[in-house]
């Protein structure tokens, strides 16, 4: 159970810094943080112990595998993962571009 | 095994720790690369190898973007006095994370414990899925043969997210 509160203090840190750091490439850092702690979770509910990587050997097939429906649905949410962080940079720099800072006070005052 | 991934998910809470309070943006975006990084070990103790080579491209890839940005921009990050409103945010978050760990003690009882997943959902792809889809990696199997419209939406997600960049990048600002 110990892994289980772990990975979601490692959750909490990224949220703590999502709310309460006013420099925007920090906010996506701790947004992936975020992230990376929710791959890491749906990947320890799927671990059994003594499981062995979720790949057929034809010649020895009587073994008990790894679950391979998390890691089927983590690997579609990392890709995922990579294009939003994408997204969320090139919008970061036209702020960037068009208002000269990261501060998001700043950006706040300068609108208009 | 328990012990093993809880010291690299420590590892990986300092690195993230870190990430948050540095002054310097590039060394914050380098302290970032930590908990990927870290990530992609804890997957290959997980017993997950597609996963870690996943992982580990698309690490390398978030981190050049994010210090291409930090060196086309500014490094330093301002840190304004403590004023009132920080107090106020500073209250928000610790309620608030209060709140999401008495969720976490809810909602963490009906786990199995760590290691003794029953496999309740995997039974029907694990059992015969090599006749059945002729992959003998029951993940890609998943992927490509089970669940193949998930797959194709995750391309679409691609596609759009690659647009969407290229339209953002391109546009003219107001002057």
């Amino acid at each position: 159970m110990t892994v289980y509160w772990l990975c979601f203090i490692l959750f909490l840190v990224g949220l703590y810094g999502v709310i309460t750091r006013r420099n925007l490439i920090k906010i996506a850092i701790s947004l992936s943080i975020m992230e990376f702690s929710c791959f890491l979770f749906l990947a320890l509910i799927g671990y059994t112990e003594g499981g062995v990587a979720p790949i057929v050997d034809t010649a020895d097939p009587v073994k008990t595998y790894v679950d391979p429906l998390p890691q089927a649905m983590v690997l579609t949410a990392i890709v995922i993962g990579l294009a939003t962080t994408a997204m969320l940079m090139a919008v970061i720099i036209r702020i960037y571009r068009k208002y000269g800072t990261f501060d998001i006070r700043e950006i706040k005052n300068l609108r208009g | 095994m328990e012990l093993a991934i809880s010291v690299i998910i420590i590892f990986m809470i300092l690195g993230a720790i870190y990430a948050i309070h540095a002054s310097d943006i590039l060394s914050a975006v380098i302290a970032g690369g930590i908990v990927g990084y870290s990530l992609v070990i804890c997957f290959l103790l997980l017993k997950a190898p597609d996963l870690a080579i996943v992982q580990i491209v698309v690490e390398t890839i978030t981190l050049i973007i994010m210090v291409a940005v930090v060196l086309d921009s500014s490094r330093t990050e301002a840190y304004g006095k403590f004023d009132s409103q920080a107090w106020v945010t500073a209250a928000t978050a610790v309620v608030i994370l209060a709140i999401l760990f008495w969720f976490l003690k809810e909602a963490s009882a009906p786990l199995a414990p760590f290691g003794e997943n029953t496999m309740r959902m995997a039974d029907a792809y694990v059992n015969g899925a090599v006749d059945k889809t002729g992959s003998v990696n029951l993940v890609t199997g998943v992927l490509f043969d089970f669940r193949g419209y998930d797959t194709l939406g995750e391309a679409t997600v691609l596609v759009t997210a690659v647009l969407g960049v290229l339209t953002i990048l391109r546009i003219r600002g107001r002057k």
